[in-house]
């Protein structure tokens, strides 16, 4: 298994580079440091949500309502800053609490109703992406303070701030996922649920940790993203969960459960916002660029598939 | 004798509810909306809107009838939304162009098949998750229908093409559509060969395999269908407005894969109904309009359509779990 693991990141690691180096020789302008930090910002929101999916791709399951629980908490936030006049740190804080909340109440479906993660995942999709709209009622708010905005658009030390948010959550969920107890608990779940049970592993409660993980992550996202864009809109985030799943999977995380890590969610990461920036500086049309990533998600899984079939063998 | 008989009865009705259990509750639920809301809002029942509710949403339950052989076989498809986007812009491309209008109708369709037979070979032959595939499809088919139409409308098709404005004996083609192409299907599930091998694969393939039948092949085959039901789905959606946009529905997959699940498919595979998702179907467009007719703001629509997902796939478990404790007495 170690030997799979080592091959589908060193696949992907090879991939980058040559990327990379294809990428800089189209256009002088994507291997410069202000390039690369930029796109660092960008991908901040979907990095962050992609830490948890790993976890959650890990344990066997999927979370589909990433997404929506940005969108939602996204106006909270607005909501209660602007509407109930709460300050805005105290907002900020309910704000990722109730994305907490949402993730909570997925793992409380999944666990106690044993509701296939898929499933209740698109029925929270819908649900927690009706409330922003209904809160909303298709308003947007306006008018952050400025401090707001050294989340999203300002820099620490030259680095954007959201990177270093990013960075740092990163170490932690490596190091939770490389060497913690729950880490562990996490790949023997998704591997064989049952038989990490019998071995007294609290599969459930695991599950449930994860979950609200997930939904507390995408909370933090969302204040990122409305600081990043100075206006909150109940759309936010729509189609992120396939952006976010993406890059864990082309990672190397088995969709099936217990292999995966965070070092390949990153290098996924890495590899799909060089893709879509170095060919658009290149001269591929926006969408173009979603094509290529497309492609490269089912090679890369053929290939491992192959490899790993082979090693098998 | 009597007696007997009352048994009998009693039995084949219970047989019924075993059998079409979460059929009946989507059927009462929207005959439960159409006596609420007709009663709140007589035009709610009135001709004009019962047609849009039916016709208009007629593509979405045929996507829903591919959607329930896919989940059936025990796969899903989360690129269909896209795939019916391309589509119906290759329908509406083929038909300015000045080709004849049966090639403009049967090209999308024999194209929704071929895309999603070599999907449907590489989740079969190479053993990739369904769901891994689809993602990478999804990204494949928007994002070239985005880059190649740069989202412009294409108009100006000649008026024969609009196969979904014609009507027969006063009721619109999408609905003859949706009504033959689902009774069709729901027997052929249930009697053809290949229809109940689909069940067979996605309840245990190896018991499917043990017994004879090659699960890859029906996996393909189910793929395949699924596109043919996206190209008619297509056709219908492409010609049902004067324009056709190169974008669709946001969430369309979304909607069409509730839809199956609503309708009784289980996420789990081998089980379920397409008569299901088509009610399903229909009883979501009764909920967008009922909502506008009893004044609620359609910014709800889908935090309703959510509980409405919870609350069904909830009932579903707990049925499900009866059952097998039923099973182990």
């Amino acid at each position: 298994m170690s030997r799979y693991l080592v091959r589908h990141e060193s696949i992907l690691a090879i991939l980058l580079v040559l990327a990379l180096i294809v990428l800089s020789l189209q256009s002088d302008r994507f291997f410069t440091v202000d390039n690369l930090l930029n796109q660092g910002r960008l991908m901040a929101e979907v990095g962050l949500i992609a830490l948890a999916m790993t976890f959650v791709i890990v344990s066997a399951g999927i979370d589909l309502s990433v997404g929506s629980i940005l969108g939602l908490v996204a106006i909270l936030l607005g909501v209660f800053w602007q509407n109930v006049g709460l300050p805005l740190p105290l907002a900020m804080m309910l704000g990722v609490f109730v994305g907490g909340l949402a993730g909570l109440f997925n793992g409380f479906i999944i666990t106690r109703f044993r509701v296939p993660p898929l499933i209740a995942t698109l029925a929270t999709l819908a649900l927690y992406r009706g409330l922003a709209e209904g809160i909303s009622q298709a308003r947007s708010v306006r008018g952050y303070p400025e401090w707001f905005f050294v989340l999203g658009q300002g820099e620490v030390l030259g680095v954007p701030t959201q990177l270093w948010i990013f960075l740092a959550c990163a170490v932690i969920a490596a190091i939770v996922l490389g060497i913690s107890t729950f880490g562990r608990a996490t790949y023997a779940s998704g591997a064989n649920a049952v038989a990490a049970r019998f071995s007294g592993i609290p599969v459930d409660r695991t599950i449930l940790l994860i979950y609200t993980a997930s939904g507390l992550i995408s909370g933090l996202a969302a204040i990122i993203f409305v600081s990043r864009v100075s206006t909150t809109r109940s759309d936010m985030g729509t189609g992120l969960e396939l952006d976010v799943i993406t890059a864990v999977v082309l990672g190397g995380t088995s969709i099936f459960g217990g292999r995966g890590t965070i070092i390949g969610t990153m290098l996924g990461l890495a590899l799909m916002q060089a893709l879509k920036n170095g060919l658009a500086l290149a001269g591929v049309k926006g969408d173009g660029t979603i094509v290529v990533i497309g492609l490269i998600l089912i090679a890369t899984i053929i290939i491992s598939n192959l490899l790993r079939r082979e090693s098998d063998g | 004798m009597a007696v007997a008989a009352a048994i009998q009865r009693r039995s084949a009705a219970s047989r019924l509810v075993e059998a079409y259990g979460q059929e009946l509750v989507v059927l009462g639920a929207i005959i439960a909306l159409f006596v609420i809301v007709g009663t709140v809002n007589p035009r709610f029942l009135s001709e004009n809107n019962l047609i849009n509710i039916f016709s208009g949403n007629a593509y979405i339950a045929v996507a829903a009838i591919g959607m329930s052989l896919v989940i059936i076989s025990g796969n899903i498809d989360v690129s269909v939304g896209s795939l019916i986007g391309v589509l119906a812009t290759i329908a509406g491309t083929l038909a300015v162009q000045g080709y004849p209008i049966w090639v403009a109708w049967t090209v999308p369709v024999l194209v929704g098949m071929a895309i999603n037979a070599c999907v449907g070979a590489l989740i079969a032959y190479f053993r990739i998750p369904s769901i891994v595939v689809t993602l990478g499809m999804l990204s494949i088919l928007k994002g070239g229908l985005i880059s190649i139409t740069a989202g412009t409308w294409i108009t100006g098709m000649p008026p024969e093409f609009f196969i979904a404005q014609a009507r027969f004996f006063g009721i619109p083609a999408p609905v003859y559509f949706m009504v033959v192409l689902t009774v069709v299907m729901a027997l052929w599930m249930r009697y053809a060969g290949l229809g109940r091998a689909i069940y067979a694969v996605g309840g245990n393939a190896e018991a499917a395999r043990a017994s004879g039948l090659y699960p890859e092949r029906i996996c393909v085959a189910a793929f395949a269908m699924h596109g043919f039901f996206a190209g008619i789905a297509a056709l219908l959606f492409a010609t049902q407005l004067q324009v056709i946009q190169s974008t669709v529905p946001p969430n369309l997959e979304l909607t069409v894969i509730t839809a199956s699940v609503i309708g009784g498919v289980s996420i789990l595979g081998g089980t379920g109904t397409v008569i299901g998702s088509t009610l399903a179907a229909i009883l979501f467009a009764c909920i967008s309009s009922a909502l506008v007719f009893l004044n609620v703001s359609a910014y709800w629509l889908r935090a309703v359509l959510g509980l409405l997902i919870l609350a069904t796939v909830l009932a579903d478990m707990a049925r499900r779990r009866r059952h097998r404790v039923a099973g182990r007495v």
